[in-house]
């Protein structure tokens, strides 16, 4: 039977080889490299933070932060979590992912939100960006683990940069719709007394986007936690690695005892940043609430936050 | 008096190629045609108006009709197509960003349908927005904010959100957040409009009671005829992007340009219109002095049957023609007119509406019509009353005609 290949073979996987090989790493590398000195400079500094700190303080003022956002349920939760994560080994490793999130949340924020604000503000830019995110979202992270690593180098750096490819979108997508959707009357009422373009972002336009844009937050958080793992592939430590070599040996209690760890800290993380999007400062819940809350789909809350932000 | 916004040949097209639709319309043809052939909507079609200062402009069209796309064409949220939007001496169409931002915050506040409050800043914090804006230190723009909710009767809720309110107190917040700045001139797009029926009425008193202090140029849009016809100096009715009349109530309900004017006009409560002014005829009065006699002849010349009596210039009361022919059939010596003098009579102001005098006219007797010093300007007979209020062409030009007299 004939088909097309008989008459043309493309040597699609040469082109790429060589555009990265002979490329973008002769002469881009040392740009590449000074794009890592940011995210090692934060890494490094939270990283240190965070082991430096004693596991009892850490734990306390991390409950503390759950009592004041969500209620004493989530305060209890976040205690007895923390104190199990330590009395199975794995206290430096949580510290280490902790501080690889936070660094990946920070800057999904310092470039998501102003591109998602720009995004919003053109429907050219819109058209561009788009595209770009549903290929980040859609495309296996094990695709572009290689030329990361080729690029980038091994360690923690290109794991985390990894980890920032595959949560960006989210953050983008919802502040940009976060923005779009804030009432047209409101905008033309600013518009009608005066405001200038960055009076309306900042007066209008960002407080009433605030709630989506926390959403997108979330979600960029739950998407940092699920990439930790993979990022271990590519020389990341904390629990991704705990769970990789677990993977390798297969040892099932390591591996298990690392999936553990991420999915009590993601919980905690997860309760904690819907609770600062929905601005239920005062409100306490029972432990019952808080435990029935912890296992409410998480996909209908981001509605309900789409829903009242638009 | 001045004027303040004078609209010159404005037209919206809203599309792809506005020149070349505007070059059809040039040719002849019609909105509908064009918007077939092109798929472009034509907004506003040659408007051209004048508002004087301190006056209501009420703007009347159904939806559709452009009258939301004309006033926000007034401080420039859209751009005319072509034509003068002229504010004091500058046009709006044609200014840079930097003057139209200059006159959005100084000269021109507007006021919403659905009162477009922020719902993350508090009612203080909403009416403070437009001097926040100019960049008024917080504790200035608090008290003005306080000052201006005070005048609406919101003072004590300064703290609260607006979630909080109601619909009526959140326009109330609306219009505070307009008078905060002290514009000169006030756009009100459909302000009442999602607004309860008594809510809207007490809105509408609210606003007549704040103008006569305030004296703003107001353009006011509605789609409700009676609502035009109780705040409007001046109404504009618009239909298809076009003015199909513009003049005072009392011309549009008296004389409907067309049958599109007529059907509205149709269902107008005539006595909240016209006034005592309109409907009184001349005031045929005596003087106190005159005998039974000389005040029958004038009443039978005239064909009335009660007559005001002047002491001097001013009014004394009434006589009937009753009373007056009993009196010179009696054998009594006196026979002037103030022995049957009745000192209780109706009486009205010129600009009370007719719609207060039918209680008044109830009694037989003409309601005299009196001007600020009390001076008898006419006098309205039951009949004529009636006259004013009908329908009925022929009638209305003649109670027209003679209230013209009246006033002149």
């Amino acid at each position: 039977m004939f088909s097309p290949s008989d008459l043309l073979l493309i040597p699609f996987d040469e082109w790429v080889n060589s555009l990265v090989r002979d490329f973008l790493v002769p002469n881009f590398r040392p740009l590449f490299r000074a794009m890592q000195v940011p995210v090692t400079a934060v890494l490094n500094a939270l990283e240190a933070f965070f082991q430096f700190v004693p596991m009892l303080v850490t734990t306390a003022v991390l409950a503390l932060v759950a009592w004041r956002t969500v209620g004493r349920g989530l305060a209890i939760f976040t205690l007895l979590a923390l104190f199990f994560i330590d009395m199975i080994g794995l206290w430096p490793e949580t510290m280490t992912t902790l501080s690889m999130i936070v660094t990946s949340v920070f800057f999904c924020t310092i470039i998501g939100v102003p591109l998602g604000i720009l995004a919003a503000g053109s429907d050219r830019v819109w058209a561009i960006t788009r595209p770009i995110l549903d290929i980040m979202q859609t495309i296996p992270s094990f695709v572009y683990l290689v030329p990361i690593v080729m690029l980038f180098g091994v360690g923690m750096v290109p794991g985390i940069i990894a980890t920032i490819i595959f949560a960006l979108p989210p953050i983008i997508r919802l502040t940009n719709l976060g923005i779009r959707n804030v009432r047209g009357d409101l905008i033309e009422a600013a518009e009608a007394f005066g405001s200038t373009r960055w009076q309306m972002l900042w007066d209008v336009q960002f407080p009433l986007a605030l709630r989506t844009i926390m959403a997108g937050l979330n979600q960029t958080l739950m998407l940092s936690l699920s990439m930790v793992v993979i990022a271990a592939l590519i020389g990341a430590g904390g629990l991704g690695l705990t769970v990789y070599t677990g993977l390798g040996r297969l040892d099932v209690g390591g591996a298990t005892a690392g999936g553990v760890g991420i999915v009590l800290l993601a919980i905690i993380l997860d309760r904690i940043t819907q609770a600062l999007g929905e601005k239920s400062g005062g409100r306490t819940q029972s432990l019952r609430q808080t435990l029935v809350s912890l296992f409410r789909p998480r996909a209908a809350t981001v509605d309900e936050a789409n829903k009242t932000g638009s | 008096m001045k004027t303040k916004v004078k609209a010159r040949a404005v037209y919206k097209v809203f599309g792809e190629a506005p020149q070349d639709a505007l070059k059809r319309l040039e040719r002849g043809e019609t909105k509908e045609k064009i918007l077939e052939e092109t798929g472009q909507v034509l907004g506003v079609q040659d408007a051209n108006f004048d508002v004087e200062e301190g006056h209501i402009f009420v703007v009347m069209g159904l939806s559709g009709s452009g009258k939301s796309t004309l006033v926000r064409m007034l401080n420039g949220l859209i751009k005319p197509t072509s034509g003068q939007i002229l504010i004091d001496e500058d046009d709006v169409a044609s200014c840079s960003p930097e003057r139209l931002r200059k006159i959005r915050r100084d000269k021109i506040a507007m006021v919403f349908q659905h009162f477009a409050l922020f719902p993350h800043r508090t009612i203080a914090e909403n009416a403070a927005y437009g001097l926040k804006i100019k960049g008024m230190g917080a504790a200035e723009r608090r008290k003005k904010a306080l000052a201006a909710l005070d005048q609406v009767g919101l003072a004590a809720w300064a703290d609260s959100y607006p979630s909080e309110l109601s619909g009526g107190m959140q326009q109330r917040v609306g219009l505070a957040r307009g008078l905060a700045t002290d514009p000169q001139i006030l756009l009100m797009d459909e302000p009442f409009s999602a607004l309860d029926p008594l809510i809207r009425r007490e809105m509408q008193d609210e606003l007549i009671k704040l103008q006569k202090t305030l004296k703003k140029t107001i353009v006011f849009i509605t789609h409700d005829l009676n609502e035009a016809l109780t705040l409007g100096d001046r109404i504009a009715i618009m239909k298809d992007g076009r003015f199909v009349q513009v003049g005072t109530a009392q011309e549009i309900v008296a004389n409907p340009a067309d049958e599109y004017v007529s059907a509205f006009v149709a269902d107008i409560d005539r006595g909240r219109v016209f006034t005592a002014g309109h409907a009184a005829t001349e005031p045929a009065a005596v003087q106190l002095s005159a005998t039974a006699e000389e005040a029958l002849r004038v009443m039978e010349e005239l064909n009335r049957n009660a007559l005001y009596v002047l002491d001097g210039e001013k009014i004394a009361g009434v006589v009937t023609y009753q009373d007056l022919s009993a009196s010179a059939r009696g054998d009594r010596d006196e026979t002037g007119v103030a022995s049957v003098l009745t000192t209780e009579y109706p009486r009205a102001a010129e600009e009370t509406p007719l719609h207060e005098l039918y209680g008044l006219a109830s009694s037989g007797l003409p309601v005299a019509v009196v001007n600020g010093e009390g001076r008898l300007k006419g006098v309205v007979e039951p009949e004529s009353l009636f006259a004013q209020l009908s329908t009925d062409e022929h009638s209305t030009d003649n109670a027209h005609n003679t209230s013209a007299k009246a006033a002149s």
